[in-house]
């Protein structure tokens, strides 16, 4: 693997500019103080109750995500460019949505193969033909992004669905202003807690029948799910209610909530809860979750879902690998930021290839998130590799492939002391009926083991505050 | 607001109230449990206990009858038994499940209070424990119920959510002290012992210790405790927070306020209003009169009534 791009020291080992200022206090700081800030942290973590749960665990239903207290730095010129690159690439992810589920213009092109819709798990033929509130299905996106060199960020991974984390992003900052006042006054650090102001105003924008105020409500799973405390977290900094299947029913196709008042007309429902669990009598009929007639109302354009029904079809691991084509056939444009190189191992010859490359390759499920069954190449032995290659050959379609990237590393804090790790960024895109909001920089993950470059939560990564600096 | 994040505050604040009721019972049967026979002292107190509990059934089941109740099998089932629903560990537990729930609907300040006692719960072991150690767990639980209700009281906003909140405590606070009552009523009677026998004192006294009422009864009355004065305390004083018309001159507000708030009158005013009319209108001779016993079995029986037209009106 090359040598990985450090975001402090950079390439050649001088401290990078906006760097220097973190990095000499780093360096004037006695190693107890930042452990004690450390141990405060995760102290405050505990008491706040921000913990997550990890599926197939036992005894530990309620976990912390480690964090970091040294933060991440990017430019405002860096931002900048990113920034225009989200939007780009959500526009198109939008259009693309929009096109699949009405006169499917890009398979009539012949741009894609038509089975990556029709043989898409994720693909609603329930939503074929529909038009959703405002013409935007994915309100709420998440783009990982990382980085290789001080000038190429790729984006890793579209998330159209339910993406994780905002509340990591803020609670981040907020502890670190607490720790480190300090740091603050030697730094101009954007602000990040308009966040929920911004989501807010997203949501409003979207209520199916304008004018008057719209009734914006937020779907949990329940206090068992791994994001729960991120919906009562969102729901509080909204002001809005937070709601599970069992407190809505829905009447002559509108949606209510149960209150001590009676009734309450829904108008618009920010759901963390997957498609499939939406609508028993449309979709997974054991579903309790949901809320049986909910598409119904859905349809007769009573009530907005955010995100839509079926964005599913976006963002699964083989459609990524098209996007450059998806946002020159629908913006006439450049992708701004590029696709990380993708073999699909659903195509013969990209099979060949990758087969005969496992050592250097990664190696996703379609399908899979959170860091579950995929192979890093350069870091299984070759018991694993070849058990994975068995598990290609049975079922190419479900697996894609990409180099293995030098991840840029970030300088943290660990038992040696403060050593470069591995990370990642996840920024959040919110499109409204009125424009695109994106506060600056979004939630860093790292991983904390040296050398991994798997950065999720459930595999023991862990996040950091990222500033995003005004020159 | 939801049905179900009011049905969570008003269950949250009832457990949390149950928790601390529990840790003075056991205070008090354990005080009485070492006092002399001669003294008032009994041999069955920890039976007792289990009773003013109100989960005899259950303990019953697993360990016999009550009057070979010991201390160690009560206190360990009392204050942490996972099979007992009520159970001082399992009351903790549901009031942070209920509080997560809800955690929009709480302060911070409350949502800390309840998280921070159920992370230092798990400091205790789950094994009996030995006087010191019951003696931390049971000041633990205590001071954890009044910094519940300090944040409650400092942070929350005043609207139906408080409302709620409130009324859930208010009602388990009147059953609490109606089951002590009930559970001691014969001891306040006046054919039981001659009247102001040192007998009595003490057993008079461990009432009011259970209800934390010991030195306010001085106060209010400045006269020796006598059975009648106690019962006056604990049923008709308004000064005392923890007699039944105290906790339903609280309860019939709350629940005016929520009404007022609704621009809505239902079943629960009207019976909490009656409640109140009948704890006020009355002399504590009224009550012995007509039998002291019935007046405490009644109104139990129509304290879970109320609680079952709140359920109804708002919760469900």
């Amino acid at each position: 693997m090359p040598h990985a791009f450090d975001e402090m020291t950079g390439a050649d080992g001088a401290v990078r500019p906006a760097y220097e200022t973190l990095q000499q206090w780093l360096s004037s700081v006695p190693r107890d103080v930042l452990d004690h800030r450390r141990k405060e942290a995760e102290y405050i973590f505990r008491r706040i109750g921000i913990t997550f749960a990890v599926y197939g665990e036992q005894n530990s239903q309620e976990r912390l995500i480690p964090f970091d207290i040294v933060p991440r730095i990017i430019t405002q010129p860096e931002w900048t460019r990113l920034a225009k690159g989200l939007e780009q690439r959500v526009k198109a992810l939008n259009m693309y949505i929009r096109d699949i589920y009405s006169t499917r213009e890009i398979l009539r092109a012949g741009k894609l193969p038509e089975e990556m819709v029709f043989q898409n798990p994720a693909f609603r033929p329930e939503m074929n033909g529909r038009r959703v509130p405002h013409d935007i299905h994915v309100h709420i996106a998440g783009i990982d992004i990382v980085r290789t060199d001080p000038d190429t960020f790729y984006v890793l991974e579209d998330n159209a669905r339910t993406p994780s984390g905002v509340s990591y992003m803020l609670e981040n900052r907020e502890i670190m202003l607490r720790l480190f006042p300090e740091l603050f006054s030697i730094h101009k650090v954007a602000p990040v807690e308009n966040y929920a102001d911004n989501l807010l105003a997203t949501l409003r924008s979207l209520s199916p029948h304008g004018g008057h105020e719209p009734n914006v409500v937020i779907l949990t799973p329940g206090i068992y799910n791994s994001a729960y405390y991120e919906h009562s977290f969102l729901a509080d900094k909204l002001g809005v209610e937070l709601v599970e299947g069992r407190d809505l029913f829905v009447k002559d196709e509108t949606v209510f909530m149960r209150t001590t008042e009676g009734p309450k007309r829904v108008d618009v429902i920010y759901r963390r809860l997957d498609d499939d669990f939406l609508d028993p009598l449309v979709f997974r009929p054991d579903s309790v979750l949901g809320v049986p007639g909910l598409m119904s109302a859905y349809h007769a354009g009573n009530v907005t879902l955010t995100n839509a029904v079926g964005t599913g079809v976006a963002d699964d691991k083989a459609v990524y690998s098209y996007m450059p084509e998806i946002i020159r056939f629908y913006l006439h444009e450049e992708p701004l930021l590029p696709n990380v190189p993708t073999w699909r191992c659903r195509e013969a010859d990209h099979l060949k290839y990758v087969l005969e490359h496992l050592p250097d390759l990664v190696v996703k499920e379609v399908h899979g998130s959170g860091g579950y069954g995929m192979l890093v190449g350069p870091s299984a032995d070759r018991a694993q590799i070849e058990k994975f290659r068995e598990k290609l050959i049975a079922d190419p379609n479900n697996f894609i492939a990409q180099p293995t990237l030098a991840l840029s590393t970030c300088p943290t804090l660990v038992e040696q002391g403060i050593a470069p790790r591995h990370v990642d960024l996840r920024p959040f895109i919110l499109s409204g009926s009125d424009k695109v909001r994106i506060v600056p920089g979004g939630l860093t993950r790292v991983a904390m083991k040296e050398g991994s470059l798997v950065v999720n939560s459930s595999q023991g990564g862990g996040t950091k505050d990222t500033w995003v600096l005004d020159a | 607001m939801l049905s179900r994040t009011a049905d969570n505050l008003y269950w949250l604040t009832r457990y949390v109230e149950r928790a601390d009721c529990l840790a003075r019972i056991l205070d008090v049967s354990q005080r009485l449990a070492y006092t002399p026979v001669t003294y008032g002292g009994s041999t069955n107190e920890w039976g007792s206990a289990v009773l003013t509990a109100g989960c005899a059934e259950s303990f019953i089941a697993r360990y016999g009858p009550l009057e070979e109740a010991t201390e160690e099998n009560v206190v360990f089932y009392l204050a942490f038994e996972a099979e007992n629903p009520s159970s001082i560990r399992n009351c903790f537990e549901v009031a942070r499940t209920n509080a997560r729930s809800v955690r929009t609907a709480l302060t911070s300040e409350m949502w800390d209070v309840i998280n921070s006692a159920w992370i230092e719960l798990r400091n205790f072991p789950n094994r009996p424990l030995d006087r010191e150690e019951l003696a931390n767990f049971l000041a633990f639980v205590k001071e954890t119920s009044l910094r519940f209700d300090g944040a409650t009281f400092r942070t929350m906003l005043r609207n139906d959510g408080y409302w709620f909140a409130r009324s859930g405590a208010q009602i388990e606070r009147a059953d609490n002290t109606a089951r002590i009552l009930d559970v001691k009523y014969h001891v306040l009677l006046p054919e039981k012992e001659r009247v102001g026998g040192p007998l009595d004192y003490f057993q008079w006294a461990s009432i009011l210790r259970s209800v934390s009422a010991l030195t306010a009864f001085h106060w209010v009355y400045r006269d020796s405790v006598k059975p009648w004065l106690v019962a006056d305390l604990l049923i008709l004083n308004r000064q005392m927070p923890r007699s039944l018309a105290a906790c339903y001159d609280a309860l019939a507000r709350n629940l005016d306020d929520i009404a007022s708030g609704y621009g809505r009158q239902g079943p629960s005013q009207r019976l909490a209003q009656g409640m109140l009319a009948r704890l006020t209108n009355r002399s504590v001779d009224d009550i012995f009169q007509a039998g002291l016993h019935e007046f405490i079995t009644d109104f139990i029986s129509d304290n879970n009534k109320l609680a079952a037209a709140i359920t109804d009106q708002y919760l469900t």
